[in-house]
């Protein structure tokens, strides 16, 4: 808590956009998958990606931290800048890149070990405690955080895969946020949940708003209506229409939005 | 007639013709499994009656006496003297000390000194003269030994000789039976555990009562050490590479469609590629089980290789994404993850791959470890290192065994047999246990 707010204090108050992309394309070998994209995203805030399938939206998402990267054939070129740094810059090693972007699955993925070891991964690989007293710590910290704490904290022992899949989800984000991320991707983090695990996890994506700049690629257009501030449109590839999610979805500009929304199309 | 047709109660043709298929289906397998199951049961017969025997062995118990006159000649216990003295001059002595048992226990035969002398093994002045000369002590008094019977007495006792095979012997006769019977019911032979087949080494034609195993299981425990250092960590990490790593080409194609032909090579064309490579060309020593090791890694690479590849692919790529999610390097998403969650896979592939390579003989007669070994292999040589020595294996000494003309190194073979059929338990129930070990650690 306390290296956020000092983090907090130390960022600029001039410009609230911590994720800002110019003129971004992916290329699977010949399939153009993202057409000249562009788009600043607000810190502290959660945007939502929505769209068909297939249009581009969580590539798109993957491009933020260079997941990316481990598919061979996938091209991207633009230029995608968090606090006004390139991160396709030859310089940029992925893996610190992606300790401060974290991201979440869409299907719940914890590794097969305790649900302690798995939260304390990420700190461990990063050095980010210096014994088990902190690291301790950093465990509670981010589960509380994921809002699992009370569900799990007589059970850190027991295998993670061993939880129902809401609480799984949930301890992933756990995980994520353990790494002391300053972005915080999803991935549809809720379309293998039930109703009621959707509406915890939700709930949460909107407790986490208030640390971290989170976007999130939904399927589920009252999701985005429910949890996100911004909202963007993807269809095709292309960025169709970006903006506050209540003008979006009571007063779309582009008539494709509008077909979507009114589920005309997708 | 429609509400019949139609009824739940009836069940109609269509129906009935897909149950008698699965019927059908289900006693093929059922058989299949019968005919495995009897044909694992007669092998196992088979094998057991003929090798069990050769776990038991015949022993006579004797006083040999040891007078100084005819063992050491200087009189002072001078070594190089008494060394003088070779194997067929313990001969009569045995026989002396057998003709005294024999009458001692007031048993009589109308057999010559010298057909009564073939009672015992002609291994067993040798185990006599080693005794004396490492012990010169003795030398002057007499001694009681246990001394391996000819394999014709011990064949008698197992069964495998008869009255009516040994009247047409020409290395035993009925009488000699009968003698050998005597003297067993006067408590002078023993039939009992063999330690000697498994830990003696392989001994000549005329002697199938002496031959052990002792070298053999040596030299395919070495070799099996070679190929578990070599390819365990090559296979492996090459599996590794190709499958984590390397980039998607022609040429790893390439390389993926080699390895998978390599698996398919016939072992004996390793054997030659070993025999090219290491003996001819960087002259290690023959028979050793350096070059048998080598060549067995050879062939036991690409098994790895490809059961490794197959693990490691079955890991759910979402656990590479979670790694790589939080920050983990490639490297480290790889072996903090990947790895453990491959690895029951991997070790019963290399267990398997061990195994293959514990049982395989082809390769091993083109490097020469068919060679007769009647001697331990020296723990280490200075020439030669510590697997550089003349050795053989397990599988080979079954190969060498069935060529022998002596109907004693039948149940040898077997025996061997047995004894590879048990250390290839062994391997297995240790895969089980790994793997089961792995698993409920997840």
């Amino acid at each position: 808590m306390q290296v956020m707010t000092q983090m907090d204090s130390q960022m600029s108050q001039d410009t609230n956009i911590k994720i800002s992309a110019k003129n971004v394309q992916v290329h699977y070998s010949d399939n153009h998958a993202i057409k000249d994209v562009n788009v600043e995203i607000e810190d502290k805030a959660v945007t939502a990606f929505i769209g068909p399938s297939g249009c581009g939206k969580s590539t798109f998402l993957r491009c933020i931290n260079r997941m990316n990267d481990t598919i061979d054939i996938c091209r991207v070129t633009g230029e995608i800048k968090i606090d006004d740094e390139d991160i396709y810059d030859n310089r940029v090693d992925p893996v610190q890149l992606r300790a401060k972007v974290g991201m979440v699955f869409q299907k719940p993925n914890p590794f097969p070990k305790s649900i302690y070891d798995n939260v304390a991964y990420g700190p461990r690989i990063h050095g980010l405690s210096n014994n088990k007293a902190e690291l301790d710590e950093v465990v509670e910290r981010a589960l509380r955080r994921g809002a699992i704490w009370d569900e799990v904290k007589d059970r850190l022992d027991a295998p993670g895969t061993g939880l129902s899949g809401g609480q799984q989800q949930r301890l992933c984000i756990a995980r994520a946020v353990a790494t002391e991320p300053q972005v915080l991707l999803m991935d549809e983090p809720c379309s293998a949940l039930d109703p009621i695990a959707t509406a915890q996890v939700e709930e949460l994506i909107d407790e986490l708003r208030k640390s971290y700049c989170v976007v999130i690629v939904t399927h589920s257009m009252q999701q985005a209506a429910r949890v996100s501030q911004k909202t963007a449109f993807f269809h095709l590839g292309n960025l169709v229409e970006y903006g506050e999610t209540d003008k979006i979805f009571t007063n779309p500009e582009d008539p494709r939005t509008e077909s979507y929304i009114s589920g005309r199309i997708g | 007639m429609s509400a019949a047709k139609n009824s739940l109660l009836s069940v109609d043709a269509h129906t009935k013709k897909r149950n008698a298929a699965e019927k059908r289906f289900k006693a093929y397998g059922l058989s299949a499994i019968i005919i495995a199951m009897l044909a694992l049961a007669v092998l196992l017969t088979s094998v057991l009656s003929t090798g069990l025997n050769a776990f038991r062995q015949t022993y006579i118990t004797i006083e040999v006496p040891l007078p100084e006159t005819k063992l050491d000649k200087s009189g002072v216990r001078d070594i190089d003297v008494m060394k003088k003295v070779t194997t067929i001059g313990y001969n009569p002595l045995l026989r002396d000390g057998l003709l005294v048992a024999i009458e001692a226990a007031g048993i009589t035969t109308e057999l010559s000194n010298k057909d009564i002398g073939k009672l015992i093994s002609k291994e067993a002045p040798a185990t006599v003269r080693n005794h004396v000369l490492a012990n010169p002590d003795v030398i002057g008094g007499s001694m009681t030994f246990n001394l391996l019977a000819s394999g014709r007495i011990d064949g008698y006792f197992k069964g495998r000789v008869t009255m009516e095979s040994a009247a047409l012997d020409g290395n035993t006769s009925p009488e000699a039976l009968q003698l050998a019977q005597d003297l067993k019911d006067a408590g002078l032979i023993q039939t009992r555990f063999n330690w000697h087949f498994i830990f003696a080494p392989d001994a000549s034609d005329q002697r199938p009562e002496a031959a052990g195993l002792g070298v053999a299981i040596l030299g395919s425990l070495y070799m099996m050490t070679v190929v578990l250092v070599l390819a365990l960590p090559l296979g492996v990490a090459a599996s590794i590479y190709l499958e984590e790593f390397s980039p998607k080409n022609r040429w790893t194609d390439l390389i993926e469609v080699n390895i998978s032909n390599l698996a398919a090579v016939p072992s004996i064309v390793y054997g030659i590629l070993g025999l090219a490579i290491f003996i001819n060309f960087m002259e290690f020593n023959q028979s050793s089980p350096l070059v048998g090791g080598l060549v067995l890694t050879l062939m036991t690479l690409p098994t790895i290789i490809i059961s490794t590849r197959a693990s490691l692919k079955s890991v759910p790529p979402s656990i590479r994404d979670a790694a790589l999610g939080v920050g983990a390097s490639k490297m480290q998403s790889v072996f903090h993850h990947v790895l453990p969650l491959a690895a029951p896979g991997i070790l019963t592939g290399t267990i398997i791959g061990l195994a293959q390579a514990l049982g395989e003989t082809a390769p091993l007669l083109l490097i020469g470890m068919v060679a007769f070994v009647r001697e331990y292999p020296a723990a280490y040589s200075a020439d030669a290192g510590l697997f550089g020595e003349a050795s053989t294996a397990l599988p080979v000494q079954v190969f060498n065994w069935t060529q022998r003309a002596d109907p004693g190194f039948v149940e040898r073979a077997s025996g061997a047999i047995i004894t590879l059929l048990v250390f290839l338990l062994i391997m297995n129930t240790i895969a089980i246990i790994l793997r089961r070990k792995f698993e409920r650690r997840w």
